[in-house]
């Protein structure tokens, strides 16, 4: 094993102003979304008093939590110890950043009033579990980029494993605020579970790893430096295990609400519905996001980048779904208002079998802003600072490659 | 030697009873009208405190079912229907009050009833609400301050009774007493305009107001604290129920028949 070489990339190709084009064109369709939204008002979106959380969440709450899930790489290298991560823990922690920075950015700019900004940075409720995310999020850009500092900074390096350590239990606790947006939320039969917290983390494992090794195998392949194997299938079946753990806890989440008769309403119009969420759950969710990646990455195919890029793209896909379920789907079963009752009229739409939901184009412009954005602080950053090695080459980074 | 209090401090015991027949002529207005029982209302001006817990019992035997009369008096008080809200869909608009017919899945009981903000004393809105714009008064009327609103709708998320509106687009019609706007949340404010008024002027909410008018009388207003208002002796008189008792959340609003 050699020292590693970190090197910025040399930004100079067509394919570089190429790649800043597009991620440029996608950010400003995304606020051009927004702008319509916010200039109009929210009766231009799908969303309404039924469904107030659409689109957007669906993108901002998956890039949260995909952001911690990328600083796990660099956490398996810092808190365990682990050599042939060490090499990637300036990328993955890079990225946790730029990913939060979209997600933040598409959560914000879908608030009714986005002007009030400052309100929401200086007013502030510590029962709410949304102002503690305020807090976290913001302290996890402060805390990975002295950790990024302290990686980078070589007379730094002696605090890196405390810096890292410090990141870990962060990003633990900030996947936990952001599984407990839903958890906390006692009166929807979709939600209310404690188990949505640790949900949440395993999720962002999954999600995280997946877009790193994205982007990781794009970076090397578009800048031509040296991946190894063994870097690749280290991490492919990590991304398998995690998958797995993702649907662990989807079958238990399911497996306990359907143990409790008062649940089976909400179970019912989620697995056995006659909606869009039961479809998306099992052809999405289930099978093109989990069992078809698990497929992918622990099959012979499993030895293909071409591969595992598709499978780390379905677990993307899959992530989405399963956001889309759990935040739209928690809110289109309506709510049991009158246990025991059934709402023979109202005209707030209290009854009905659920809420429908239409994705506006500009709400769903603005989702996907959120990844260009991500994308593009990522490119811009390995541009301008040395976040990537200039070899990842088995020989170069795994202590233990034989030959 | 030892002195009565009384005649010590100048006041005799005859003069006592006198200024205290006198007092008690005053407060009262006439038999059986007494000032007391709304002497608790705060004058104008001075801060809301815990002394009053503003509530309502809503019987729903008495609520005549495809009667709208509190809504649309709501919605005249609030300026909910004054031409705003053209753009956006049914689903869309704001509704602070609305009537809700219900059928009881086993016997077939039907009853019919007004639903809006239930003004919990354990308000979730209040709990999840980032900024501190929802929030409760001293008196337990729970509002949201549009000031600080940053139209999140984490509240609408948390909300048990889906009581509260998102304003999907510009307002230009709002009533002088209750300022609305775009993007931000809100919910049925129990009429503080008129709560707020000083002993005088003081008014029922506008949808209790409007049930009288009607004749039905389903609609009780007033103080839960003070045990000689109508509303507590209502409540002591028969049993009532608060929706979704089982979250503990202790609602001002009391309903009687479901």
């Amino acid at each position: 094993m050699k020292k590693v070489n970190y090197l910025e990339i040399d930004g100079k190709s067509g394919g570089f102003f190429a790649l800043l084009g597009v991620l440029g064109v996608i950010i400003l369709a995304g606020l051009g979304g927004m702008y319509y939204m916010e200039h109009n008002g929210h009766f231009v979106t799908g969303m309404d008093n039924q469904i107030v959380w659409g689109m957007p969440h669906v993108f901002a709450v998956f890039l949260i939590v995909a952001a911690s899930g990328a600083l796990n790489v660099a956490s398996i290298g810092t808190v365990f110890g682990k050599a042939m991560y060490k090499p990637l823990g300036r990328l993955s922690s890079l990225l946790a950043i730029a990913l939060l920075a979209g997600g933040l950015m598409v959560l914000v700019l879908d608030l009714g009033r986005p002007d009030r900004l400052l309100v929401a940075m200086t007013y502030y409720n510590f029962k709410s579990i949304f102002a503690w995310n305020i807090i976290l999020y913001n302290g996890f850009f402060a805390v990975v980029i002295v950790y990024l500092w302290m990686m980078m900074q070589r007379s730094m390096n002696k605090y890196y494993k405390a810096a890292g350590f410090f990141a870990f239990f962060w990003r633990l606790i900030l996947t936990t605020g952001t599984g407990s947006i839903f958890g906390f939320l006692v009166a929807r039969p979709g939600y209310d579970a404690a188990i949505m917290a640790p949900m949440f983390i395993i999720m962002s494992f999954a999600f995280g790893l997946a877009i790193f090794l994205l982007v990781l195998m794009m970076g090397y392949r578009w800048t031509e430096r040296p991946l190894g194997d063994d870097v690749i299938r280290k991490l492919k079946n990590l991304l398998g295990v995690f998958v797995g753990a993702v649907m662990y806890f989807v079958l238990v989440y399911h497996l306990t609400n359907l143990y409790a008769t008062e649940h089976h309403g909400v179970e019912k119009f989620i697995l056995a519905g006659d909606s869009e969420h039961t479809k998306i759950f099992w052809f999405l969710q289930i099978l093109l996001g989990g069992v078809a990646p698990l497929a992918i990455l622990y099959s012979k195919l499993g030895s293909s980048r071409l591969w595992i890029g598709i499978g780390s793209l379905l677990v993307i896909l899959g992530g989405l779904a399963q956001m889309y379920v759990i935040i739209i789907g928690g809110q289109a079963y309506p709510l049991e208002i009158f246990p025991g009752m059934e709402v023979v009229n109202s005209s707030f739409f209290d009854g009905g079998s659920y809420h429908h939901y239409s994705p506006s184009l500009a709400e769903t412009l603005l989702g996907i802003s959120g990844f260009a954005v991500a994308l593009l602080i990522v490119t811009l950053g390995v541009r301008v600072l040395r976040f990537m090695p200039d070899s990842l080459a088995d020989k170069d980074v795994n202590p233990h490659h034989k030959g | 030697m030892n002195k009565p209090e009384a005649a010590s401090s100048g006041l005799s015991r005859r003069k006592f009873l006198t200024a205290g027949a006198a007092t008690a002529a005053g407060v009262t207005v006439a038999p059986g009208i007494s000032l007391l029982s709304v002497a608790h209302a705060k004058p104008v001006g001075q801060a809301v405190s815990d002394e009053q817990r503003w509530g309502m019992l809503i019987d729903t035997n008495k609520c005549a079912k495809g009667c709208s009369a509190c809504v649309d008096a709501c919605n005249t008080e609030n300026g909910l229907n004054t031409g705003d809200e053209q753009q956006s869909r049914p689903e869309q608009k704001a509704q602070w009050i609305r009537k809700v017919d219900l059928r009881d899945k086993l016997t077939g009981h039907e009853v019919s009833l007004p639903l809006m903000c239930q003004h919990c004393e354990n308000p979730p809105c209040v709990d999840v609400c980032p900024t501190g714009a929802s929030f409760k008064r001293e008196d337990g009327v729970v509002l949201v301050d549009k000031h600080i609103c940053i139209g999140c709708r984490y509240c609408m998320m948390a909300c048990p009774y889906k009581a509260r509106s998102f304003i999907h687009e510009e307002l230009t019609h709002q009533v002088e007493n209750v300022p609305r706007g775009k993007g931000t949340v809100e919910s049925c404010t129990l009429c503080v305009h008129r709560i707020d008024e000083d002993t005088n002027n003081q008014r029922d909410p506008a949808c209790a107001e409007a049930c009288n008018t009607e004749g039905h009388k389903a609609m009780v207003f007033g103080d839960l604290k003070d045990s000689n208002s109508t509303v507590s002796k209502e409540l002591k008189k028969h049993s009532s129920k608060a929706i979704r008792e089982d979250l503990g959340l202790n609602p001002g609003i009391r309903y009687r028949g479901i």
